[in-house]
């Protein structure tokens, strides 16, 4: 995974509460395979109308804010399902980083396993955020080092979860770092069989 | 002050996490063991990522495959289905006979929804780690497992290593006081809790719900309540096992027989909170306060007693709140101030992890017993050992003369990925867990509530307080 320093980028308003993850990604679209992108569908009922046509009032729609990084909602971002998909639909779009002044707990892991910073910030904060961009900021410079968003003469704090911080700031990857815990994983499962004789599941077959 | 979990008693989640690290970092990020972990169609990703690494699956005997998700409930043929469908549940079967992990398929008279079958097969017990690749999972911390849902990344780790790295969430604990009014579900305990504290209110938390009233609840209805601990942004939801745990899982095909048995019983009933643990949140509920529900808007926190109104945005002092619910009700197509029960719907679905075992369908059957539904439906039970199960009791009948369809177990009309679709601009009563727009199918409106409920509107043609069929007797009918 590449690692997140900073990010200065075009920053598009989603000025939105509760955007799920069935909005991020569609159902219907979950059968596809990663392989050709998954920024196409990403939330392609609120981009698209019925023919297929691009809906005007959406701020993803907006000319000036062609080529977004960063992304700028309201509370309980990614909150519903688990799919990874979101999470890919974001990413292959092109979004690296979301701020808002809650995330869905799922979907904020499933982010930080895939390089995406969910930034949280103050109820206020993000309404000074959203009004800044509505009043015509274009960028947003991200600061993961110092835990800043700047845009529009704003300079506001932000939190991330400081292991995730770390995770993203040097690009980890969980698989490798829990291999080397492997002689510990494996005096556990043999310590837990006398523990918990019962856990196996009976029947096999 | 003492911090939670800490000097004073523990929790049963701290109990049962703690029972499961491994490794404990300095950051607080914990190596946790995994019992069981559950794939369904959605799990190609994580295989993907097995390929990738040429890597293997660490404890086959602890993996189970099961087909829910894509799978057609009208017919068990995938030759005469959608091939991309088909494609879906071919990876998975292609997946775990790669592994060998045990697939409950199609052909399996144990199929159903992982939720559903996990627990009826008796694969979840109280006590264990529990993850699959579906933020429902928290439904099986109704036996007092630490149960939550992850997206691929974790399922190919948990695959590869069969542990998790995870940071202690906090404790919360939500107490419901008293008797529920007949009538009143699980459901409605849950609709209420979320509709109070929000759709994000228990971020962060692992609930523990306690109190008479959840203790009164039945398994399957402790199922229900765990299930939606996700819609309020619970990272999962448990009750403490006591007789009724142990009683349910007794003589389950994978539950431990004989000592094995004696001694799980044992260490189940030990797993309590502690009477001087402290939590990092407590929610205090009485069981009179809690009235039928439905939901009128896009998030389950949009949630009220049938007996109101549907609210109007211009009374919100938060503006924010306010543009939600304008959104929602300009979405649903509802007016505000309108009566809840005045809201007429174009059909009902009775299914989902949610309410789909056989209590909720005798809830649902014992409404419609000697009536006629006046909008279309569908009943999906939840697993085929449901299905067979309500067909010995004559419930399939009492939905079919009602003039509903009775098919076969999947998710079915909850996430629309098979094709069992609510076309657009329809309403649909459903006892599912998300009214999220579009979720179930473009355009469609969703209303979340109780098998009861459902069945209640189905009759009538509009949300209607159930209570009102409950009372009504009909002649021949035994409404119970
Ligand atoms: S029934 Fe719905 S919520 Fe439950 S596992 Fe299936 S898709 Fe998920």
């Amino acid at each position: 995974m590449k690692p997140f320093k900073t990010l200065d980028a075009i920053t598009c308003p989603l000025p939105q509460s509760n955007v799920d993850t069935d909005q991020l990604i569609p159902a219907r679209f979950m059968k596809r395979s990663r392989a050709d992108g998954y920024g196409g569908f990403l939330l392609h009922d609120l981009r698209f109308d019925e023919t297929g046509a691009q809906k005007p009032d959406c701020p993803l729609n907006d000319p000036e804010r062609q080529g977004a990084q960063i992304l700028v909602s309201r509370r309980n971002f990614g909150s519903g399902s688990s799919r990874e998909a979101a999470v890919y639909a974001l990413v292959d779009y092109g979004i690296n980083c979301v701020v808002a002044p809650s995330f869905g707990d799922i979907f904020a892991s499933n982010a930080v396993n895939n390089g995406l910073l969910p930034a949280t910030v103050s109820e206020d904060d993000c309404e000074a955020l959203l009004a800044g961009l509505a009043d015509g900021a274009q960028t947003a410079t991200v600061d993961l080092e110092a835990q800043t968003i700047r845009a529009a003469n704003l300079v506001l704090p932000f939190t991330v979860d400081p292991v995730w911080r770390t995770k993203l700031l040097n690009g980890w990857d969980d698989i490798d770092l829990t291999r080397s815990h492997a002689a510990a994983i494996s005096a556990f499962a043999e310590a837990d069989r006398t523990r918990r004789p019962w856990m196996q599941p009976r029947k096999t077959g | 002050m003492t911090v939670a979990g800490t000097e004073s008693g523990r929790t049963l989640f701290d109990k049962v996490f703690d029972a499961h690290v491994i490794v404990k970092r300095e950051d607080g990020q914990c190596l946790l063991w995994i019992d069981r972990h559950f794939l369904h169609e959605g799990s190609f990703h994580a295989f993907n990522k097995l390929k990738e690494r040429d890597a293997e699956v660490a404890r086959p005997d602890l993996t189970f495959g099961i087909e829910d998700h894509y799978v057609p409930t009208r017919t068990r043929d995938l030759s005469v289905i959608d091939p991309a469908i088909r494609g879906m549940i071919e990876q998975l079967r292609g997946n775990s006979q790669r592994h060998g992990l045990r697939l409950f398929d199609l052909d399996d008279p144990g199929q159903g929804i992982v939720h559903v079958v996990g627990p009826e097969q008796g694969l979840t017990l109280p006590g264990l780690t529990m993850v699959c690749g579906d933020s429902h999972t928290a439904t099986h911390g109704a036996f007092g497992a630490i149960a939550f849902g992850i997206g691929a990344s974790e399922v190919a780790h948990v695959l590869m290593t069969q542990t998790l790295w995870q940071k202690k969430p906090k404790r919360m604990r939500i107490t419901v006081e008293g008797a529920l009014a007949p009538g009143v579900s699980a459901k409605d305990i849950a609709l209420s809790i979320i509709a109070r504290i929000g759709a994000d209110g228990a971020a962060g938390h692992a609930i523990e719900y306690a109190g008479s009233a959840i203790r009164s609840l039945s398994m399957e209805g402790r199922l229900t309540l765990c299930n939606l601990s996700i819609e309020a942004g619970g990272r999962c939801g448990m009750v403490a096992p006591d007789q009724t745990t142990v009683d349910y899982l007794r003589g389950r095909p994978f539950a431990p027989e004989g000592t094995l048995f004696d001694k799980g019983a044992a260490d189940w009933l030990a797993l309590q909170s502690d009477a001087d643990a402290v939590f990092d949140r407590e929610m205090h509920l009485d069981a009179a306060d809690i009235a039928p529900s439905v939901t009128w808007g896009i998030t389950p926190e949009d949630a009220s007693p049938i007996t109101a109104k549907v609210p109007d945005p211009e009374n919100f002092e938060d503006p924010a709140r306010a543009q939600q619910v304008r959104d929602a009700l300009e979405y649903m197509d509802i007016r505000p101030g309108q009566c809840l029960s005045d809201i007429r719907i174009d059909r009902v679905f009775i299914g989902s992890c949610t309410n789909s075992r056989i209590e909720d369908l005798r809830a649902a059957a014992s409404i419609l017993k000697g009536r006629k539904a006046s909008v279309p439906g569908l009943v999906s039970p939840g697993s085929m050992q449901v299905k067979r199960q309500a067909e010995a009791e004559g419930l399939d009948r009492i939905f079919l003369d009602a003039g509903l369809e009775w098919v076969d177990a999947g998710c079915s009309m909850c996430v629309g990925m098979n094709g069992d679709l609510v076309p657009p601009g329809e309403r649909c009563a459903s006892t599912t867990n998300r009214n999220f727009r579009g979720r179930q199918g473009p355009g469609s409106r969703t209303h979340l509530m109780s098998p009861a409920m459902v069945a209640a509107a189905a009759v009538t043609g509009h949300l209607t307080d159930m209570r009102e069929l409950m009372q009504a007797p009909v002649a021949g009918g035994n409404i119970g």
